[in-house]
């Protein structure tokens, strides 16, 4: 049993706001699989929650809008992100992105919506939403409002939501994954069932003969205290062959990171892994794209 | 905090009174008396108390009853035919040696209900994809992959005819 | 025959229907739960518990704290007792402490009408500690001036023993003598080995009633006898007033031959009027208060002769991380130790030199090989660096010096009875390609990701005797239908005893093994004594008395058989479901019809029994090889394990399929010791990863295909050929491993576990990665 106070089943978006607007201080829970955890540590233990589990209708999928953009409900599971057949045509790489958070169960229940509200830097789908620049929708009693997702976290743990407020759509526009090809690597411990050491997503878009990296987008989990671009790194490379920029986006990369030692890995250790993942992501990606690599 | 949850069990309705602060694990072992639900860890790490609900396997021990209403629910109990035969799941399991302890079995024979289900056929690789979210102590997951191979080719084979 | 039969287990049908009980599975309706408060010191003393706010929780239904315990201190090692005092295991715990040894120390139990109002209550409890400093690491702990954790050990030194072994018939020359000897070479080197733990899936869990004014107790454990002697000595009561029943148990390795919290919980039912409650660990609390693998430094040095490329004479010196509390106490390390010296005797002499040493982390204690991975890990490093050293193949270097059949050791006298150790290693060998895969990669490699082949070899003895006692019973009881039923105090923990126990009893009374029932459940009140599952001892020891058992129940049914058919006794046998005529080959009588006349006959009735102890006074080693083919990926640090195959000598085997199981789980064990997992403490003595997310057992992504092969030996020891298999398969796969990456990268490592960023600081060290800012 789970040591909270109280569940309200919200019946809709709007009634969840409502539920959140009387209740402030209550819980949003989704897929369950990060609240209830907290719930049984302790952390989050008496609480009260507002479940906007199963509120699918309005929260979860993934569609094309007039625009071009691409629209994922924030309750897609990161099975169905995975297995969706437009991200697989569109933002492949966020699909096997989410396709490695923890272990299958998980994947079922767990949201992508709820991998980048919980704030964590080690969330599997964050690094790649960041390096396409995806944009928050967020809903709250004043309304609609959009957060790019580079200004979306705020610190461990804390993400751009005010009092009431639930993230209810996640936009990848049109022209940051049109034409881009891009690589997810997972740097753990373990093949499964496992928290990054490290996340590294790199996009790229390809010259007409897929020599040269007209452009460059990495991003990066567990390398700072919240996911990250490295801004330096997209810079210094782009322009260069795809074999210049993988053999020097590691060390540009370093610029820009804040890994901290912690009792699961060190610093040095997580420099290293940047120095050496980020040129093998660039390589993988650039291969998709159609580079002979 | 009482409240009562319809849902189908196993194939038959179930009307049970439960506490809303319950996981499906305690619901099903502790008010429905299917034991077979493992508790193994309660975040979700080993799958020792997977079920599937509405055909997707999931760890009941991170899955609260109060979203239950109106789900089916499938455990290791509802798996054997009318006449009490073994599913070929379970009966793959018991060709390849693929139980010691039995402690994580109706977890992942559980998955491996999901897996068949699919009507695909796999790798080898992709089975220990597909059976990674359950940790056994045991096997060292051989006959496990083993016998969920086998099951998915006999399947498929019963299938594809 | 049935033995050497690949049957079906017996209890699979029960394990994938789920109808298998497990203790937890016994809960029954209006249980209350009992949930233990733990210390936040890791040394200290309570001083004062303020119960005032948790008594007011509603549903707590009583607090008991340390200073309502029983002043009796207990030993809770899974070891039979000793009649000897000076043999008896370390008495060094009480119910519940006042005085703090470990950080989570069990200091107080609330028990409640559910899990969540004891939450609560434990929350509300304030304690005041007085806090001594901490000792994590067995040096600090044995350094002048460090508090006693334990008053009975004022210097931390549970027990320190040093032996010099003389090889008998070699002349008499002295470990001093051999090193001083400038013919040989001499090495030396220091190992670490991590504490890591068994992580059975089902957590430790208890019920205990009372039922009059007995204690009953149902509990996941490996040693039910045991378990009800150490309660009684716990409480202070006769061992009789004790019942105690195991169920299914969801793994042991080790952990469940330990009397955990059972005392306890007897003790709680007996303050609550004999309600019954429920004591079941979380994951965390398992990781934080039950035991694990030891951690053994050590430093051990060879003088080697160049000519014959034998090790002429070694030392070793090992000193074990004990934790707070005895539990084996200094058992594990001298296993080690003698474990270091067996597998290779040395021409001349060797030197041991064991330290058990008190710190406050976890306590450690038995662990699926009982302190032979770590000291073989030491050993098959040292092996490999000795022969790169030397230009030697590593594979020769090893046939020159693995234990011969007939070997006897000189301190306790377990003799080699069977060997296939170098079939073994042949036959790995051939397995992987060896020769081919050595030479390739042993030419120059540069890239970043580079491969290696590697192996290991171990030894390991059946059971414990001459240390410790060795005991079993068996019970053959004859059923109406001819068939019989097989009782024992021996227990199924998952490894397959209950299969090949009745293997064993058909085999002995020349019945078809599906004629065999086995009580798969102990009742201490009704199962016959055993020890119980631990030592790779049941099959060997439990063995001979179902041998034993079995031909005194077919001599009986013989007998009986001699009388209703006028037939002349030596003429008859058991074969099938019948009494057949020797003389003939026909039935003459079905043990169907025997035994309803023997049941129900008017004239001659007769309950056919037959139970029988033996006490094993033998001993024989078990062998085997793992051979592993890796690549390293230097950059990252990640090892993968391409190829690996474990060859075993367990003498005859009972079911070749059961078996090779059992293989494949101990090389997933050692995999895991090998690669990724490790108890990680902070300077608190905190565990930092007591959970399965962040403790890392492989998961099915992280292995190869696991291949087992035999080299089976006909055992003359062995009640049916066969010796120890449960535990060897893990010992050898992290030395393999090991050498495996020696050879790709050029790099000895001499820590575990060899994970990414421990690689990548030994690859930095080595000049592979070029130094960072």
């Amino acid at each position: 049993m789970y040591d909270l106070t109280s569940i309200y089943r919200a019946a809709s978006v709007a009634d969840a706001i409502a539920a959140l607007e009387r209740d402030p201080q209550a819980v949003v829970i989704a897929g369950g699989s990060d609240v209830l955890i907290k719930i049984r540590e302790g952390k989050l233990a008496g609480c009260r929650l507002v479940s906007i589990h199963g509120l699918d209708a309005e929260l979860a999928g993934v569609k094309v809008q007039d625009s071009g953009d691409l629209d994922i409900g924030p309750l897609t599971t990161f099975h169905n992100v995975t297995f969706d057949p437009l991200i697989r045509t569109h933002v492949p790489v966020l699909g096997e992105a989410a396709d490695m958070a923890g272990g299958p169960q998980l994947r079922a229940v767990g949201t992508i919506g709820g991998n980048v509200c919980n704030g964590v830097t080690s969330a599997d789908t964050a690094s790649t939403l960041m390096a396409f620049g995806a944009q928050m929708h967020v809903q709250g009693p004043d309304g609609w409002r959009v957060v790019p997702i580079d200004d979306w976290y705020k610190g461990v743990g804390k993400v751009d939501l005010r009092p009431a407020e639930l993230l209810c759509r996640i936009v990848i526009p049109k022209a940051n994954f049109e034409g881009w090809t891009g690589h997810y690597i997972k740097y753990a411990q373990r093949n499964a069932m496992d928290i990054a050491t490290l996340g590294v997503s790199c996009l790229v878009k390809l010259s007409a003969d897929k020599t040269v990296c007209e452009d460059v987008r990495l991003a990066f989990g567990v390398a700072a205290p919240t996911p990250i671009r490295s801004h330096t790194a997209e810079d210094g490379v782009r322009g260069l062959t795809v074999a210049q920029a993988a053999e020097q986006i590691g060390d540009l990369a370093l610029q820009d990171i804040n890994p901290r030692t912690s009792w699961r890995a060190s610093k040095e250790f997580r420099v290293q892994l940047v120095k050496e993942l980020s040129g093998r992501a660039l390589l993988e990606a650039a291969r998709k794209g159609g580079a002979q690599v | 905090m009482m409240e009562i949850l319809h849902c189908t069990v196993n194939g038959k309705p179930v009307e049970v009174g439960y506490d809303l602060r319950e996981s499906l694990l305690d619901t099903l072992r502790d008010r429905l008396g299917l034991t077979s639900v493992k508790r193994g860890c309660e975040v979700g790490e080993c799958g020792a108390c997977t079920v599937l609900v509405d055909g997707v396997a999931i760890d009941s021990c991170i899955y609260l009853t109060a979203w239950c209403e109106g789900k089916h629910i499938l455990t290791v109990e509802g798996l054997q035919g009318e006449n009490g035969e073994l599913n070929p799941i379970q009966k793959a399991f018991i060709e390849e040696a693929a139980v010691q302890c039995g402690f994580c079995t109706p977890g992942i024979i559980m998955s491996a209900v999901e897996i068949v289900g699919s009507g695909k056929q796999y790798t080898r690789e992709e089975l220990r994809k597909l059976i990674s979210g359950h940790l056994c102590r045991c096997t060292g997951y051989q006959n496990i992959l083993n016998a969920v191979e086998r099951a998915v080719d006999e399947c498929h084979k019963i299938v594809g005819k | 025959m049935e033995i050497g039969r690949s049957i079906h287990r017996v209890d699979a049908l029960d394990k994938v229907t789920g109808r298998a009980k497990y203790t937890d599975d016994f809960r029954g309706q209006g249980v209350l739960v009992a949930r233990i408060l733990h210390s936040t010191i890791a040394n200290g003393v309570v001083k004062d518990m303020d119960l005032t706010e948790a008594r007011k929780v509603p549903g707590v239904v009583k607090i008991l704290t340390c200073f309502d315990v029983p002043d009796i201190q207990f030993p809770t090692p899974g070891h039979p007792w000793s009649v000897e005092a000076a043999h008896q295991d370390v008495a060094d715990r009480k119910l519940l402490a006042r005085r703090v040894r470990i950080y989570g120390e069990d200091i107080a139990v609330v028990v409640a009408e559910d899990e969540i109002a004891a939450e609560h209550a434990l929350k509300a409890i304030k304690v005041t500690y007085e806090e001594y400093p901490v000792y994590t690491d067995p040096e600090a702990a044995m350094a002048p001036g460090a508090v006693a954790i334990h008053d009975e050990h004022p210097d931390n030194i549970l027990r320190h023993t040093c032996f010099d072994v003389l090889t008998p018939g070699a002349g008499g020359r002295g470990v001093d003598e051999v090193f001083a000897d400038p013919a040989y070479r001499h090495f030396e080197a220091h190992i670490d080995t991590q504490a890591v733990q068994h992580c059975h899936i089902e957590n430790p869990v208890s019920y205990a009633w009372m039922e009059g004014e007995r204690i009953v107790v149902v509990s996941s454990t490996q040693i039910p006898h045991i378990v009800r002697r150490v309660i009684g000595q716990a409480l202070g009561i006769g061992w009789g007033k004790v019942r105690v029943i195991k169920p299914y148990i969801g793994g042991g390795f080790g952990n469940k031959q330990e009397v955990l919290y059972e005392p306890l919980n007897a003790w709680i039912t007996t303050q609550i009027g004999g309600r019954k409650v429920k004591l079941e660990l979380t994951r965390e609390e398992t990781f934080q208060n039950t035991r694990s693998r030891h951690a053994i430094h050590f430093d051990v040095k060879a003088a080697v002769d160049p000519a014959s490329m034998r090790l002429m004479a070694r030392t070793c010196r090992a000193v074990s991380n004990q934790g707070g509390y005895a539990s084996h106490g200094h058992s594990i390390v001298a296993n080690a130790v003698t474990g270091f010296r067996q597998t290779y005797p040395d021409a001349f002499a060797h030197r041991s030199d064991a330290y058990t040493v008190y710190t406050n982390l976890g306590s450690t204690g038995a662990m699926r090989g009982y302190g032979i991975p770590q000291c073989n890990f030491a050993g098959e490093c040292f092996m490999d660096d000795i022969a790169r050293e030397m230009g030697w193949d590593p594979m020769a270097f090893r046939l020159k010096n693995i234990m011969p059949l007939g070997y006897v050791d000189p301190t306790n006298g377990i003799t080699c009875h069977s060997t296939g150790l170098a079939e073994c290693i042949r036959k790995g060998a051939a397995f992987m390609d060896w020769d081919k895969l050595r030479a390739e990669y042993a030419k120059p490699q540069t890239g970043p990701v580079r491969r290696g082949i590697g192996m290991a070899v171990f030894s390991y003895k059946t059971g414990v005797w001459p240390i410790s006692l060795e005991t079993a019973s068996a019970r053959v009881i004859l059923n109406q239908d001819g068939t019989v039923q097989l009782q024992l105090g021996a227990t199924e923990i998952g490894q397959g005893g209950d299969t090949v126990f009745s293997q064993m009893c058909a085999q002995a009374i020349g019945i078809p093994t599906e004629d065999v029932h086995i009580v798969s459940f102990q009742d201490t009140d009704t199962a016959p004594f055993d020890t119980g599952a631990y030592a790779s001892r049941q099959t060997y020891v439990t063995g001979k008395a179902i041998k034993k058992a079995g031909e005194s129940f077919r001599a009986k049914v013989l007998d009986f058989a001699a009388g209703l058919t006028n037939l002349d006794r030596g003429n008859l046998d058991i074969r099938g479901r019948d009494v057949v005529s020797t003389v003939s080959g026909e039935a003459v009588l079905s043990l169907a019809d025997l035994a309803m006349e023997a049941f129900y006959s008017l004239s001659h009735c007769e309950h056919i029994t037959a139970e029988e102890t033996v006490q094993c006074k033998n001993n024989t080693f078990a062998f085997g090889a793992c051979f592993a083919e890796v690549e390293v990926d230097i950059p990252v640090g990640k090892i993968k394990v391409l190829r690996i195959v474990n060859v075993h000598d367990s003498g005859r085997l009972i079911n070749p399929k059961l078996a090779e199981a059992q293989v494949h789980g101990g090389m997933s064990m050692g995999l895991g010791y090998a690669l990724s997992e490790e108890m990680k403490y902070d300077d608190k003595g905190r565990l930092l990863n007591g959970n399965l997310l962040d403790y890392k057992l492989p998961t099915a992504m992280d292995h190869p295909e696991l291949h087992a092969l035999f080299v089976e030996t006909d055992d003359p020891s062995g009640p049916f050929g066969n010796k120890a298999l449960g535990e060897p398969p893990a010992i050898p796969v992290a030395g393999a491993v090991r050498n495996a990456v020696l050879q790709a990268t050029g790099v000895a490592i001499h820590r575990l576990p060899m994970n990414p960023q421990r690689m990548v600081e030994a690859f930095t060290e080595a000049g592979l990665i070029e130094k960072g800012e």
